[in-house]
C-alpha cells in the first residue's frame, strides 16, 4: 500500500498522486434540515487514483454528503471542488458530466430495462448521433449504436455479466444489481466514482470479488473512488485514506492502520461493530 | 430454465413494429375492399377519417401518457390548436392552392407546428409540477384553449387576414370570407382530408415513434420514466427530454387535429372538450401504456363499437359501458394475464417439440 503524504491544505492523499490537482478538494461542508445539522464543517481531499473510504455508524450523514457532491443537495456552507471546478449550483447531470458518477445505497436501477440498456443509458452522453439519423437510420447511427454496445458489453464483462445483457433489469439477483449499478457508473466515464455500500446484502465471497474488482476498475481506468461501506474487512482491505463520521462531522482521518487503532473511532464505531 | 424466465425478448420489440405496421395496412386493404364492393355503409365510411385521426391523438398522447409518463388531461387543446390551425391555412390558400394533397400537407405542417410550439411554451412551466398538479394545469390548459377558440374570429378579403376577439368586428369587405365565427366554429372548411392521408399519417407517426423509441433519446425517456433520480446521476438532463417528449406529443396531436378538422364542412371550439381528452386517454390507458399497437387497436375498436351497438338502441351506451369495463378487468387482470403467458408458453413448447420430433424423424 501506497504512503500517504500531507497536502497544502491539511490532509492526506497518496504520494503517488501529490503532483496532481486533487480530484476533489472539499472545504467546510455543510447542510442543515430544518434544525438538524445533518453534516457540518466537512472536509476531504482525495487524490487522482485514491481509492477513499468514508465510514461512520447509521445516520450519521454519509449518503447525505454523495447527496452534496452530486448536487442532489445544495450545500447551506462550504466548498466543493472538483477536479479544480465548483460545483455550486449545478445539476446533478451536469455535475455527473464533469466527472463524477456514483451509485445508491438504496439500489436505482431503470428495472425495466434490459441489462444491456442500463449500461447504454450510462453511455447516453458519449453515444453522438443526431435526432435526424437516428430517425433515418443512417449508417452512422447503426455505427455509433453498435460501437456503444460493444463497449456496453466490454464494460459488463468486467464483472462478468455479458450472459446477463438481455436480462431484466429488477429481474437481476441482489449482488448482480449492485455490479450492474456499478458498470452503469463507469459507462458515464467518470474521473471519480462514488459507491455508496457496494457490499451491502453481500456474502464473504462475493465481497471478496467485489474488492479485487474495485481495485482492478482503479488500476484499469486509474480514475479514483470513495466508498461507503460497513463492511471493515473491504474498507480496511482496499482504502487508502478513512474518513470517519459520526453526527455529521467527522471525528477522525487517517490510514486504515491509524483509524483501526484510533481511540475515539472505536469508541463511536468500531468498537460497537466488533463488540 | 430458471434463467430463461428473465430473459427479455429483446426480439419482441422488433417483431410488434412489424405486426402493427403490417395490421395498419392490413385494415386499410380490408376497408378499402369493403368500400369498392359496396359492403361498407355510410355511417362507417364517415367514421374512417375520424378513425385515424383518433390513433394519431391516441399514439401522441402515449408518447406523454405511456413512454414519458405524465399524466395530461388537456390532449384536446392541443387537438383544437391544430384543427383550427389547420382549417385557417387550408382556407386561406385554397384559391391558390388547386391540388388537394398539398393543401393537406401544409395545413398539416402548419397545425403541428403550431400546436408543438404551443406544447413547448406551456411545457416549460408546467412540465416541473408533478402527479395531480400536472393533471390539473394540463386540464385547465384544454378548457382554456376551448374558450380562446370559442371567442375568435378569423376572416380574409382582399385587405388582407382579419383577426377579431370577443365581438365579430372583422368588417371583412365585400367578398371577403369568415373562416372562424366564434362560437360558430369553422363553417366553410375545404374537406381535403382522405382516408388515405390518415392511414398513411398513421403510419408516419408509428414510424417517428418506433424510431424515437429506438434512439439514445428513447432510452433516455424510459430511463427518466423508470427512475429519474437515476437518470439524472448518470447525466440525463432530464427537463429537457421532458420538454422534447411533450413537444412532439403535442406536436403530433396537432396533426391529428387537423386530419380531423379538415374532414368535416364545419367544427366547433366546443367539441375539443375535457369529453376528448379523456377519450383519447381512455384509449391509451385500454391499449396499454407505452403499447402503441394497442392504442391503435383501442382507438379503432372503441370509435367503432357505438356504431355497431346502434341496433341496441338505448342500451348502446349501457353496452358501451360494459364493454369498457369488460376490457379493463381483462387486460388488468393477474389470473388472466398469467394464464394467458401460461397458455402462450405452452403453445411455443407444442411448436417445438413437433419440429424437433419432425426433425427427428428426417434424421
Ligand atoms: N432529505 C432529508 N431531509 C431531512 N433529513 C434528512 C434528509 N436526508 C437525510 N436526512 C437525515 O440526515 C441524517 C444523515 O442521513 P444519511 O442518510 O446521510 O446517513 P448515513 O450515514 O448514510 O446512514 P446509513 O449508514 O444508515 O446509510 C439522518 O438523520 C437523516 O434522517
Ligand atoms: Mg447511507
Amino acid at each position: 500500500m501506497e504512503r500517504l503524504v500531507p497536502t497544502p491544505s491539511l490532509g492526506v492523499i497518496p504520494e503517488r498522486d501529490s503532483g496532481k490537482p486533487l480530484i476533489l478538494d472539499i472545504h467546510g461542508l455543510g447542510i442543515d434540515f430544518g434544525g438538524l445539522h445533518a453534516v457540518e464543517d466537512f472536509t476531504l481531499l482525495i487524490g487522482h487514483t485514491e481509492i477513499a473510504g468514508l465510514i461512520g455508524p447509521n445516520g450519521a450523514g454519509k449518503t447525505t454528503v454523495f447527496n452534496l457532491i452530486t448536487s442532489v443537495y445544495q450545500p447551506t456552507r462550504g466548498v466543493i471542488l472538483f477536479d479544480g471546478y465548483d460545483t455550486r449550483g449545478k445539476r446533478p447531470d451536469e455535475v455527473c458530466r464533469m466527472g463524477i458518477a456514483r451509485t445508491f445505497q438504496n439500489i436505482r436501477l431503470f428495472k425495466d430495462m434490459s441489462v444491456l440498456d442500463n449500461v447504454l443509458v450510462g453511455m447516453h452522453n458519449h453515444v453522438q448521433y443526431s435526432m435526424l439519423s437516428a430517425f433515418l437510420h443512417t449508417p452512422s447511427y447503426h455505427r455509433k449504436e453498435k460501437e456503444a454496445r460493444d463497449k456496453a458489453m466490454e464494460l459488463l464483462s468486467l464483472f462478468d455479466m455479458q450472459h446477463m445483457a438481455k436480462w431484466q433489469a429488477g429481474s437481476l439477483p441482489y449482488g448482480a444489481q449492485r455490479r450492474l449499478e456499478i458498470v452503469r457508473a463507469l459507462a458515464t466515464e467518470p474521473k471519480l466514482l462514488l459507491l455508496d455500500e457496494p457490499a451491502a446484502g453481500m456474502n464473504p465471497a462475493e465481497t471478496a470479488e467485489l474488492m479485487q474488482n474495485i481495485r482492478s476498475i482503479r488500476d484499469r481506468f486509474g480514475i479514483a473512488i470513495l466508498l461507503i461501506e460497513h463492511d471493515m474487512s473491504l474498507v480496511m482491505g482496499i482504502c487508502e485514506g478513512i474518513a470517519v463520521l459520526n453526527y455529521g462531522k467527522i471525528i477522525a482521518k487517517g490510514s486504515p492502520e491509524q483509524i483501526r487503532n484510533n481511540p475515539t473511532v472505536i469508541e463511536a464505531y468500531l468498537g460497537k461493530q466488533e463488540a | 430454465m430458471e434463467q430463461m424466465k428473465k430473459k427479455l425478448h429483446l426480439g419482441k420489440t422488433n417483431r410488434e413494429k412489424v405486426t402493427t405496421f403490417g395490421l395498419v395496412i392490413a385494415l386499410y386493404v380490408f376497408v378499402e375492399i369493403l368500400q369498392r364492393t359496396g359492403n361498407l355503409s355510410n355511417l362507417m365510411r364517415g367514421q374512417l377519417v375520424p378513425i385515424c385521426a383518433y390513433m394519431i391523438m391516441a399514439l401522441s398522447l402515449n408518447l406523454t401518457v405511456g413512454i414519458l409518463g405524465e399524466l395530461s388531461l388537456g390532449h384536446a387543446g392541443f387537438v383544437s390548436i391544430g384543427a383550427f390551425t389547420g382549417v385557417t391555412v387550408a382556407s386561406l390558400l385554397r384559391p391558390v392552392v388547386s391540388q388537394n394533397w398539398i393543401l393537406f400537407v401544409i395545413a398539416l405542417v402548419a397545425g403541428g407546428t403550431l400546436a408543438g410550439i404551443v406544447g413547448f411554451l406551456i411545457g416549460i412551466p408546467v412540465l416541473r409540477l408533478r402527479g395531480d398538479y400536472l393533471a390539473i394545469v394540463t386540464l385547465a390548459f384544454g378548457e382554456i384553449v376551448k374558450s380562446l377558440v370559442n371567442n375568435l374570429y378569423i376572416g380574409f378579403d382582399q385587405n388582407g387576414i382579419h383577426f377579431a376577439f370577443l365581438h365579430d368586428t372583422l368588417n371583412l369587405a365585400e367578398g371577403g370570407k369568415k373562416i372562424i365565427a366564434g362560437p360558430m366554429g369553422a363553417t366553410t372548411i375545404p374537406k381535403v382530408s382522405t382516408f388515405l392521408a390518415g392511414v398513411l399519417l398513421v403510419l408516419f407517426c408509428l414510424y417517428f415513434l418506433y424510431r424515437l423509441l429506438g434512439s439514445k433519446m428513447g432510452r433516455a425517456i424510459k430511463a427518466m420514466r423508470d427512475n429519474s433520480i437515476a437518470a439524472e446521476s448518470v447525466g440525463i438532463n432530464i427537463t429537457r427530454y421532458k420538454l422534447t417528449a411533450f413537444t412532439m406529443s403535442a406536436f403530433m396531436a396537432g396533426m391529428g387535429g387537423v386530419l380531423f378538422g379538415l374532414n368535416y364542412s364545419s367544427i366547433i371550439a366546443g367539441k375539443f372538450n375535457v369529453d376528448l381528452s379523456i377519450l383519447i386517454l381512455v384509449f391509451v390507458v385500454l391499449g396499454g401504456l407505452g403499447n402503441l399497437r394497442g392504442s391503435i387497436i383501442a382507438a379503432g375498436v372503441l370509435t367503432v363499437l357505438p356504431e355497431l351497438l346502434r341496433s341496441l338502441r338505448d342500451y348502446r351506451m349501457l353496452a358501451y359501458s360494459i364493454v369498457l369495463i369488460a376490457i379493463m378487468l381483462i387486460t388488468n387482470n393477474q389470473i388472466l394475464v398469467q394464464w394467458w403467458t401460461q397458455r402462450k408458453k405452452d403453445l411455443k413448447n407444442m411448436f417445438t417439440r413437433l419440429r424437433k420430433s419432425g426433425q427427428g424423424g428426417e434424421g
